[in-house]
């Protein structure tokens, strides 16, 4: 009590009118102790990041070789590398990018730049947020139910793409309607007040000055494309599939991810390095990804025009 | 199409021809919220009229409906009749693309668009032409044409290819005036274009504008109660989204006919 007195009645015997108070010195130690209690909340974020790549690198050391990733499964898993899972991880993010970013891209251009605020829009915007929020396992029945049997896509790359598509769909249009409004609203009006229909507007000065952003968000979900199981799990994905005979769209493919479970729960005998081999291998690659996304993301905005 | 600047000079402009713009019972809602009740003005053609009144009084409203980009701002009503050089612009064949393009629009902030200033004056023309329907010259000559006007010409042409949003707020300005003129502008609304200018700046954009007399019909809104005594013909006086008075500029600051026309000119309030 002593000291919130002390905070409003102004120093009498104090030598100049500006000594701390006892009040603001408590304040002060106060204010140091939670500033280093929020920072060491903050390296705890790192901590499991280094301490789960280091320790899948050491566990994984004997079997990160070139070899690895340039040869097939063998032995019925037991040997060999990871070829085939991952070119087909790779071109199940391909593929469902290519569904996904132009049918998000186009969905949040509109929702943005031309949509009104309506009901309609509402509806639209509130079924993007909840399409994010749905479970991937959920999204891999869908896609069993929509592309596998009603659309007669059978098990196959293409149906697990789709599948993977929905689910990074919401997240592309949010990006991407951020991105957007981001741009200032002066340089439609400039446009406008020439007499430039939106499309005009969008073309030639909305979308240049927001491709940065939006790419951002595509490539980030390359990384998520690349981890999620659930969806391809029903929808295509396949324990092993011979590569000497190629890839097809409408063939099962192996991934990674799934690759990573049935090496370690559900074959015997597979040598541990090569489990935790296809761990980092899989993490990389997300890291990579996201790290190219980061720097690809920082090279355009150094270039952005005002 | 033809201007007739010397018509300005006498106050009695009796045949239709001398309007650039007319409006009849122009009411406009944003929602519920009423910005503009029954205006009936006319504007005649080649002069600079101000457009006054204290904040909310329904001046930009009143400006953004002359070229309909008051429709672009969502849940705008608008009723009575605008006729822009003798036609209405409500009607069914009307373009608001070409209706946008013969009104032009200067703003407050300079709104250059973030591309080069090159590009920036041909942007007007690009969008309403065939890609390639300019030759190389013809663009440089209209580029040129369009900056020697506004007096930017001599500070920018060795830069052409820089970026526009570089250039000096003033510089900034004049541009988004010259990037109007290729496109041959009839009318051009000026919404407070001096307002973020220094001293000198609004010095220069007003003997800019004042040069401009006569060649275009220019409608000015402004706060500045010198300026508009400065570089107007007429003026109008607007509040709570009613015209209450339209005369001359020296006879409405040296007798104004209403009486809150003469208490906002002395500054009693606004």
């Amino acid at each position: 009590m002593v000291e919130h007195e002390s905070a409003i009645a102004l120093p009498t015997t104090a030598a100049h009118p500006f000594v701390s108070t006892k009040f603001e010195q408590l304040k002060l130690r106060r204010e140091r102790t939670y500033k280093y209690l929020f920072l060491g909340m903050a390296i705890m974020l790192v901590v499991p990041v280094l301490a789960i790549l280091a320790f899948l690198t050491i566990k994984a050391w004997p079997s990160l070789t070139w070899s690895f990733i340039s040869s097939n499964p063998a032995n019925g898993m037991t040997a060999g590398g990871i070829w085939a899972p991952l070119f087909g991880t790779f071109l199940l993010v391909l593929c469902s990018l290519l569904i996904a970013a132009p049918v998000g891209v186009l969905a949040g251009v509109y929702l943005n730049e031309y949509a009104r605020d309506n009901w309609g829009t509402r509806i639209i915007n509130l079924a993007v947020v909840n399409l994010a929020g749905v479970p991937s396992i959920v999204h891999g029945l869908f896609g069993l139910g929509a592309f596998v049997y009603f659309a007669q896509m059978r098990k196959s790359l293409i149906a697990a793409s789709c599948t993977v598509a929905v689910m990074t769909l919401p997240v592309i249009i949010a990006s991407t309607k951020e991105a957007l409004a981001a741009v200032p609203m002066a340089f439609r009006v400039a446009c406008w007040n020439m007499g430039a229909s939106r499309w005009q507007t969008i073309r030639t000065i909305v979308l240049p000055n927001s491709i940065s952003g939006i790419l951002t968000g595509v490539i980030l979900q390359v990384s998520r494309a690349a981890g999620e199981t659930a969806p391809i799990l029903f929808t295509g994905v396949a324990f092993y599939i011979n590569m000497d005979q190629g890839f097809a769209l409408d063939e099962k493919f192996m991934a990674l991810s799934f690759h990573l479970f049935t090496i370690s729960k559900q074959v015997q005998n597979v040598p541990e390095s090569i489990q935790y081999g296809t761990a980092v291998v899989l993490i990389g690659l997300v890291l990579v990804v996201n790290s190219a996304s980061i720097a690809f993301r920082i090279y355009l905005r150094n270039r952005k025009k005002w | 199409m033809q201007h007739e600047p010397a018509k300005h000079e006498t106050t009695t402009a009796d045949t239709v021809a001398d309007y650039a713009i007319q409006t009849s019972d122009l009411s406009l809602w944003y929602g519920d919220f009423q910005a503009l009740d029954n205006i009936a003005l006319r504007i005649k053609k080649g002069i600079i009229t101000g457009l006054i009144g204290p904040s909310g009084c329904g001046k930009t409203t009143l400006l953004r409906c002359f070229n309909r980009i008051n429709e672009r701002y969502g849940n705008v009503t608008t009723t009575g009749e605008i006729k822009i050089l003798d036609t209405n612009i409500y009607g069914d064949d009307v373009s608001t693309r070409q209706l946008r393009r013969r009104v032009g629009m200067v703003f407050q902030r300079p709104n250059p668009l973030p591309i080069s200033i090159y590009e920036n004056i041909l942007f007007g023309i690009r969008v309403h032409s065939q890609p390639n329907e300019f030759s190389r010259e013809k663009k440089d000559e209209l580029v040129t044409a369009a900056l020697r006007e506004v007096k930017l010409w001599d500070a920018v042409k060795d830069n052409l290819y820089q970026r526009a949003t570089q250039l000096t707020l003033e510089q900034q300005q004049k541009l988004c005036i010259a990037r109007l003129l290729p496109l041959k502008p009839e009318i051009i609304l000026m919404d407070e274009p001096c307002s973020a200018l220094d001293a000198e700046g609004v010095e220069r954009i007003e003997s800019l504008i004042e040069s401009m007399r006569g060649d275009y019909t220019i409608v000015i809104v402004t706060h500045n109660m010198a300026q508009a005594r400065r570089t107007t013909d007429e003026c109008i006086f607007m509040l709570l989204g009613e015209l209450i008075e339209h005369s001359k500029t020296s006879s409405m600051f040296l007798n104004p006919q209403h009486n809150k026309t003469e208490m906002y000119i002395q500054g009693r309030y606004g």
